[in-house]
């Protein structure tokens, strides 16, 4: 692995499958009466977020503070983005505070890349989102929900998703986590066909190692996992697509729709969802989407990949078992662990 | 004034040589000149050419003189072989008045390092909306020919149009900035294969093509000349290259950079590839240096455009767009034309010094290395090969894309009008 996680395209399989492997690790963490993990101890990590995302720095602190790191969120959303030498400055603040790692969400594509490459600080950086680039832990997070669902908790282990058809659905033009999953998934062997009006798909897509529809009912019926991504009704105004009608008529997931899916197929969302545009409550409150176990195995992704960034040389659960000679029961579904929300 | 005798000098890199420099004129052309009274300089078979002309050049004075002044502009430009700039209209205030161009004008003639002529701006403020009053900055101390709303463009039609045929009262250009606002909103680098992986906003190429085309068809319509500042694309080669076969008068630019560079380079992020117009694919390069081979393109202009500091050492997206370019011009030109066989010396002297003193009406500018002409010349040691060093930069900015890049060629004299501003390298 290497020493920042900018780009979901920097990991090999051999690093991806470790990643989700040490994830299932994590996973167990959450069983046991005590959540913790003393592996970060004494280490600092400081949430820096330009953005606002709730979401992700709860799940980011919720992974660090079970692995007993210390915690420091900064939130500079707004003014400060407009304005570069803010990054830098930020930086060096945190750099002179002793920090170990900065997970980072920017608006900025690029931010972390910077971050990481401009010299301007030593600690590890994780990339929590930037821009209209990369999100590498959220396709981390996705695959391994994949991995679960469709080859199993156990038996996926040591496993990709070889040969796996997935589709993703919706603003790719705009989209981090359509990027950052279109390279891992493709890296873990899977078939991503990406879905959306043409106006929605980039320029110079032709280059990606996936397939361009722009015909949703055509692909589902070969679909394992859908991901609908969300679309933001000012789209619209920049004359993206006519009306929500008709964007949800022709690309949004409804009960037809999800029926002609195979039974085993899953329906995911990288959340926050906007029903009755992209997916009708009737398919966000099925069985099939996977969005509340997504957010759980959130956190358990981003443990993984602190510990890995930051802790590799120990082991990551001390009276744990190796993970190959583990069993467990194959009930995914009973296999949460504490959702971000309920960590304190 | 002293005389000069430069023996052995390849005169646009034909057969080595001696010019003899009588005051502000050429004396003498030819072997064996006597060198009695005059202080000799030993060219040693480097090349001379006719002082570099830059029609297009950001001087920064007034309004920004953290980036650049007039003085500090003046000497990155004597450093690189130029004798005369063009500054461009987007300062702060804008050169869209007599007032504001003579200041400038006359802070060129004090400092002395090279001759600088304002461009005006072709709409007050660079708004768009209004002509500015071109034939009072035209009548002005600094009597500008050429107009320009750099940095924006002359978008609306009409407005282009009137500009097109105001100007001809008195032999004026439009230099238009070709890019369409509509369709570069947001924009941060070329659209195409690594914009999509970047996640950067695209600035496509079709928002250069279009506005070509339609200007081209103005000019045509109204029988005026046009110029098009840095062409990026493959497309508006073709555009041009039709518009000329047509008989329209339009004459284009290209910069070093993108002659050399590629949007590859944005993988890294770092913003000293940010500029405007963006860089392009491997494609456009070459259908560029094509371009400016047959004559497509007319000249190199610089688009020298200082940054502070601060300006690029940010993320991508803050960062401001723009490289400076006029201490390191030449060496591209010689790395991507010369060196590939695609330009000879004088091919290079035509593209750098008559043809944008033509365009530009740069009186006593880009003429012949020959008896009776001013003594605008450079001298150019082509043998020489060195990795770009910013901080040995005249300029105020150090905002250079090649820093570390090995380049050929290094100017060691400049002179304007007989009166050396560069010696061995060192400014004068
Ligand atoms: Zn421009």
């Amino acid at each position: 692995m290497q020493r920042h996680l900018i780009s979901a395209a920097d990991l090999t399989r051999d690093d991806a499958v470790l990643i989700l492997d040490t994830a299932e690790e994590m996973a167990r963490v959450a069983d046991r009466p005590i959540k913790k993990l003393p592996t970060l101890r004494g280490r600092t990590i400081v949430n820096l977020f330009f953005e606002d995302s709730t979401r992700t720095r709860i799940s980011f602190e919720a992974a660090e503070k079970r692995l007993s790191a210390d915690v420091i969120n900064f939130t500079a959303k707004g003014s400060s983005v407009s304005k570069g030498e803010s990054l830098k400055d930020t930086a060096q603040t945190l750099e002179a505070m002793g920090v170990d790692a900065v997970v980072i969400r920017h608006g900025a594509s690029g931010a972390p890349y910077r971050l990481a490459n401009s010299g301007w600080i030593d600690a590890a950086v994780i990339n929590a989102g930037d821009g209209t680039h990369q999100h590498p832990t959220q396709a981390l997070l996705d695959a391994f929900t994949m991995r679960r669902r469709l080859v199993g908790r156990d038996a996926g282990l040591g496993q990709d998703l070889a040969g796996r058809q997935i589709t993703i659905v919706g603003d790719v033009l705009h989209s981090r986590v359509a990027r950052s999953n279109v390279d891992l998934l493709h890296t873990l062997g899977a078939e991503v066909t990406l879905v959306a009006p043409p106006t929605l798909v980039p320029v110079g897509v032709e280059t990606w190692p996936c397939e361009v529809s722009y015909d949703l009912d055509s692909t589902l019926a070969k679909t394992d996992a859908v991901m609908m991504l969300r679309v933001q009704r000012e789209r619209m105004n920049a004359a993206f697509f006519p009306t929500e009608r008709e964007y949800s008529r022709r690309y949004g997931l409804d009960g037809d729709r999800m029926a002609r899916m195979p039974e085993h197929a899953i329906v995911m969302h990288p959340g926050p969802m906007v029903r009755g545009m992209e997916i009708t409550a009737e398919v966000a409150d099925s069985e099939r989407c996977t969005v509340v176990e997504q957010v759980a195995n959130g956190v358990s992704i981003r443990m993984a990949v602190l510990y890995l960034l930051l802790g590799g040389n120990e082991p990551a659960l001390t009276h744990a078992r190796p993970p190959v000679s583990h069993h467990h029961p194959s009930n995914e579904r009973s296999a949460h662990t504490p959702s971000a929300a309920e960590e304190k | 004034m002293s005389k000069i005798l430069i023996r052995g000098a390849k005169v646009l890199g034909g057969e080595p040589q001696d010019v003899l420099i009588d005051g502000s004129l050429i004396e003498a052309v030819g072997t064996g000149l006597s060198d009695e009274g005059a202080e000799v300089v030993e060219a040693d078979g480097k090349v001379l050419l006719p002082g570099l002309v830059d029609l297009h050049t950001h001087l920064r004075e007034p309004g920004r003189e953290d980036s650049e002044t007039v003085l500090t502009g003046t000497r990155a430009a004597a450093s690189g072989g130029y004798t005369a700039v063009f500054a461009m209209a987007n300062t702060f205030p804008v050169a869209d008045t007599a007032g504001v161009v003579e200041q400038v004008y006359r802070l060129g003639q004090e400092h002395g390092y090279c001759d600088v002529q304002p461009i005006g701006a072709v709409t007050v403020g660079l708004e768009g909306k209004k002509l500015a009053e071109l034939g009072a900055m035209h009548e002005s101390a600094a009597s500008v020919t050429v107009f320009s709303d750099d940095g924006k463009c002359v978008d609306d039609a009409v407005i282009m149009r009137r500009a097109l045929e105001y100007v001809k009262a008195f032999g004026g250009v439009v230099a238009q900035h070709a890019q369409e606002p509509r369709l570069t909103e947001g924009a941060q680098m070329n659209e195409g294969i690594v914009s999509a992986e970047l996640g950067l906003g695209g600035w496509p190429a079709v928002a250069e093509e279009s506005i070509i085309a339609r200007d081209v068809l103005l000019a045509e319509h109204v029988g005026s000349r046009v110029h098009i500042c840095h062409l990026s694309t493959a497309g508006s080669v073709e555009i041009v290259r039709w518009a000329k076969s047509r008989g329209i008068d339009v004459t284009a630019e290209v910069t070093p950079h993108h002659l050399l560079l590629t949007d590859e380079l944005v993988r890294s992020y770092n913003p000293v590839y940010k500029v405007n117009p963006p860089l392009r694919t491997e494609r456009d390069v070459l259908a560029l240096r094509e371009a400016l081979a047959d004559g497509t393109i007319d000249i190199v202009a610089t688009d020298h455009a200082p940054h502070p500091h601060e300006d690029k050492d940010c993320e991508w997206a803050a960062a401001a767009m723009g490289m400076v370019g006029l201490e390191t011009a030449l060496s591209v030109v010689q790395e991507t034309m010369v060196d590939t066989g695609l330009l000879t010396w004088a091919g290079v002297a035509e593209r750098m010094s008559f043809k944008p003193a033509e365009i530009g009406r740069a009186t006593g500018h880009g003429r012949p290395v020959s008896a009776g002409e001013p003594a605008n010349l450079t001298l150019v040691d082509t043998e020489y090969r060195g990795s770009v060093d910013p901080e040995g930069f005249a300029s105020r900015s150090r905002n250079t894309p090649y820093e570390g890049r090995e380049l050929p060629g290094r100017v060691t004299h400049t002179w304007l009008r007989g009166k050396a501003t560069l010696v061995d390298g060192k400014l004068t």
